[in-house]
């Protein structure tokens, strides 16, 4: 299958006010891979992640110069519907954050805003979105539940059922087992592998492991003297593992320091 | 997979204009509301300031009234019952509500210390006019007679739970390390309390003492069967006759809040049912005095929050 | 005194004590602790109170004193004391404040606390805290000759020629409408006025207290922000706007001198909300100074007692649910 570009992010520079937050990032993002980005904390990982589905919008005085390429087209141009770029760019989050509804409630939110009200068709999606997030087994007797009642791990798979649920062409996850123990971020791990085959994904970890174990390519982030932040190296994570091109990048995969 | 995208592709487009206005049209609603709920605002301070300047002149404030027809009226009487009233509120009111605040502050989850909010709570609660018949019951009967006593009684529980739960929030914004610097130097428990925290605290009590004056000094119902009224309270001519007499100091105070007291709300509220135009007049203008009385305060407070802050 | 407490037993309290704080904390707690039991047993003194002073209005009238009966009457003079005028009143008025209150504070609560730019913040909240800083006496000053005549007569006046006729709720917008405009329909938007203040605060409160994270989650699946704020933040925060409502209701049934000054303080046969009226709050502001005898001095007191336990068991049932669903939210705060 030929790898095209899923996402392509040119001279993107994100403002907080006068305070340059990252400095001129290009890369690609290709289509049905695992990208990892990683670095230091602090060097602005989330802030790129959450450029891609327009989140920094919610901040103060953000402001955002450069284009970022959805399939060809920049998601920041004048005219372009914010709500249709977010539903195509699904977002998972570093700490569960259900809604305080049923477990049903919760997946079928998503289709809910997009006009999907036939029962039928919801029941179908919220078994598909489940199914996928490998927790049908868990749930599918107490659908009707609330979603509070399950565990951190259940209930971080159930976002990422919610988000499957609107099917995006892109899940963007921030550090998402990072609060989970190591079983349920290993269950995690194998989802992402599971269902890359219909999705791209772009993923934020400070778990170098992690990064090297589940991502096809890494992008490799760091912060310069003027707090902003850069990527300084972006590869297939194969060789920024074992025979990076810059020695900063060398230094933090070896755990020299970071 | 499920045909979602097919499902949606169909209505989109309509969906999303419908999505939008909808959107743009509550959040609109939301700021319609706010104006409406604040057109009150500006309406009566308009109003009051509209009516009230104009009787607003020296004699306002340092004379009694005089009968109808008669010029140069005043309601000395009022604002010197205000000050007595809650001067005497403020000695009722500061002293438990502080210490208790002191418990509240350290002990937050011993029993003493849940049922002393819970009791604030509730005590916050209670109609103002049931803490006036809770004054006339345990003051005037006794006493068989109003009193500025028990008016500074009552309003003095109202300000209670304000005073208490204005100190308690500020004396846990100081940091534990102020406290626990002091105990390691070997002051003891009251001392440390005493010479350091409240100190600390201090700025943050005294604002929400301010905010307690600024509602003491505006309630009516409690004072109407407690300090009732007194068109011919003279704090002046009370010391100076007590004087001439050679009466003690205790005496001369005792006649200042034995009797029965007026204050401006009490007046405002006299004045306004009177079918006599000047003294309709004369209300605008108490409300004015309240008004600017309480909006001071509530500048004065948030300023000195502000410039605590920087 | 201290150097007995030497003389003591080690494990003795007064003893134990003694070492763990230092000479002078003894006295010190001892303040504190009264000081609290002090404000405690206020609460209590006032139930007690104004059980103690009612009860031979209460043994003579029993439950009749509260009963809606149609026949109620309030007469001094020939000593029949009935508070069923009175309840209704303040009941009507108060639940007719909250229907137009809460559509208004919800939207101002929302719109301070998600909706309104940065900058605007601080003076718009301040400008909300300033309604409720209001003395009571100066709404009724304005009522009775401002808001009165140029407000709520002329909407009397028109509520009476839309409705007034009709079968059933005809009886509640029932005439004569007073062209002076003094009515319940005059206490009630008075009240609405003064509480749209606390159960703003109060709902603003609640919605700044729940997670960031929950609006993003919406958001992040392209909910608008209406959307965000309808769908998932008002039934998170449900049950603490619920006690906002509640403890508005409290304000509203305690409120005495703006509704004195606009009610008409008139023992009305008819219910309709465009007549003049009575509250709880208002016949004892009135007749408590001048009461013409004992058992009129008990049951005015006696009204008390009822508006202290409405009141009370409110503020309870308020505060329970404030404290449950801001104790259920994680303590991180909204970013």
């Amino acid at each position: 299958m030929e790898t095209i570009n899923k996402v392509e992010v040119k001279e993107l520079a994100v403002f907080y006010g006068n305070f340059r937050a990252l400095y001129r990032i290009n890369f690609a993002v290709k289509s049905n891979k695992i990208t990892a980005i990683i670095g230091p904390s602090g060097c602005g990982k989330s802030t790129l992640l959450r450029s891609f589905n327009r989140m920094n919008d919610l901040s103060l005085n953000a402001r955002v110069e450069g284009e970022i390429l959805l399939d060809g087209e920049d998601i920041n141009a004048k005219g372009v519907d914010v709500v249709d770029v977010r539903r195509r760019i699904g977002m998972v989050f570093q700490r569960p954050n259900p809604f305080s509804k049923s477990i049903y409630e919760n997946v079928a939110y998503g289709p809910r805003l997009y006009g999907v009200n036939r029962k039928s068709d919801l029941d179908k999606i919220v078994e598909g979105s489940i199914k996928q997030a490998a927790l049908w087994d868990e749930v599918k007797d107490k659908l009707h539940k609330s979603a509070l009642a399950l565990s951190g791990g259940q209930q971080q798979r159930l976002c990422i059922a919610r988000a499957l649920a609107v099917e995006p062409e892109v899940i963007l996850m921030d550090e998402p087992a990072s609060a989970l123990d190591p079983i349920s971020t290993l269950r995690i791990e194998e989802l992402m592998h599971d269902i890359v085959k219909q999705y791209t994904i772009i993923i934020v970890t400070h778990n170098m492991q992690q990064a090297a174990r589940v991502s096809d390519y890494t992008a490799m982030m760091m912060i310069d003297d003027r707090r902003a932040g850069r990527m300084i190296e972006f590869d297939e994570t194969q060789r920024i593992f074992t025979n990076p091109k810059d020695k900063r990048t060398e230094d933090y995969v070896t755990g020299r320091f970071g | 997979m499920t045909r979602f995208k097919e499902l949606i592709a169909r209505n989109q487009t309509a969906l999303s204009a419908r999505r939008k206005t909808v959107n743009a049209l509550m959040l609109s609603l939301t700021m319609l509301t706010t104006v409406l709920a604040l057109i009150p605002l500006f309406w009566i301070i308009g109003y009051v300031i509209y009516k009230g300047t104009p009787s607003l002149n020296l004699d306002f404030f340092i004379h009694l009234p005089r009968p109808i027809g008669m010029d140069g009226g005043g309601v000395l009487h009022a604002i010197e019952g205000t000050i007595v009233i809650t001067l005497l509120a403020s000695v009722f009111a500061i002293p438990p509500g502080v210490l208790a605040a002191f418990y509240a502050a350290r002990n937050p989850n011993t029993t003493l210390g849940i049922a002393l909010r819970f009791g604030t709570d509730v005590l916050s609660g209670v109609p103002s006019i049931v803490i006036g018949l809770f004054a006339y019951a345990v003051i005037v009967k006794p006493m068989g007679h109003f009193s500025g006593l028990a008016g500074g009684v009552a309003v003095g529980i109202l300000m209670l739970p304000i005073i208490l739960r204005t100190t308690e929030e500020m004396l846990k914004l100081v940091p534990h390390t102020l406290r626990e610097g002091s105990l390691a130097l070997g002051a003891p428990e009251w001392k440390t309390s005493l010479s350091v925290l409240f100190p600390a605290a201090l700025n943050g009590i005294i604002t929400g003492f301010l905010l307690a004056v600024a509602r003491a000094a505006g309630e009516t119902a409690p004072l109407l069967f407690t300090a009732l009224g007194n068109e011919h309270y003279d704090i002046g001519q009370i010391i100076t006759s007590g004087v001439a007499q050679k009466q003690t100091l205790g005496t001369i105070l005792q006649r200042i809040v034995d009797q029965p007291v007026d204050s401006l709300p009490l007046t405002l509220w006299k004045y306004a049912q009177q079918p006599y135009p000047e003294r309709v007049q004369q209300s605008w203008a108490v409300a004015l005095v309240l008004m600017i009385f309480v909006l001071l305060v509530n500048i004065l407070a948030r300023l000195w929050v502000e410039f605590r802050k920087r | 005194m201290l150097k007995y407490i030497k003389l003591l037993p080690k494990d003795h309290w007064l003893s134990r004590t003694r070492r763990a704080t230092g000479y002078g904390d003894i006295p010190w707690q001892a303040l504190l602790i009264s000081s609290s039991f002090l404000l405690m047993i206020l609460v209590l003194a006032i139930g007690v109170m104004l059980w103690n002073s009612s009860a031979d209005a209460r043994h003579q009238f029993g439950l009749s004193f509260l009963l809606p009966t149609s026949d109620a009457s309030w007469d001094p003079v020939n000593n029949q004391f009935q508070a069923w005028p009175f309840i209704y009143g303040t009941l009507l008025t108060s639940l007719v404040a909250i229907v137009i209150a809460l559509p208004i504070s919800l939207g101002v609560a929302v719109f301070l606390a998600d909706l309104c730019p940065e900058w605007l913040r601080l003076p718009l909240n301040w400008l909300v805290e300033l309604l409720a800083a209001i003395p009571s006496v100066v709404y009724g000053l304005w009522g009775i000759f401002v808001f009165l005549p140029a407000f709520v007569a002329p909407v009397g006046q028109g509520l009476f020629d839309a409705f007034g006729a009709l079968p059933v709720i005809g009886v509640m917008f029932a005439g004569p409408v007073p062209v002076s405009g003094a009515s319940r329909l005059g206490a009630a938007f008075i009240l609405t006025i003064m509480i749209i203040p606390t159960i703003t605060a109060v709902t603003r409160d609640v919605l700044l207290a729940i997670p960031s994270s929950q609006r993003e989650a919406a958001l992040a699946l392209g909910a608008t922000r209406w959307e965000t704020i309808s769908q998932i933040l008002v039934p998170y925060g449900l049950s603490g706007i619920l006690g906002a409502v509640i403890l508005g209701l409290g304000r509203a049934l305690g409120e005495t001198m703006a509704v004195t000054m606009v009610i008409g303080n008139s023992i009305e046969g008819s219910p309709s909300l465009l007549r003049p009226g009575y509250t709880m709050a208002s016949v004892i502001a009135n007749e408590f100074a001048e009461a013409v005898t004992p058992l009129h001095t008990q049951a005015l007191i006696e009204v008390g007692l009822v508006l202290f336990v409405m009141t009370l068991l409110l503020n309870l049932v308020a505060r329970f649910l404030v404290w449950r669903v801001t104790r259920r939210m994680p303590q991180e705060a909204r970013v």
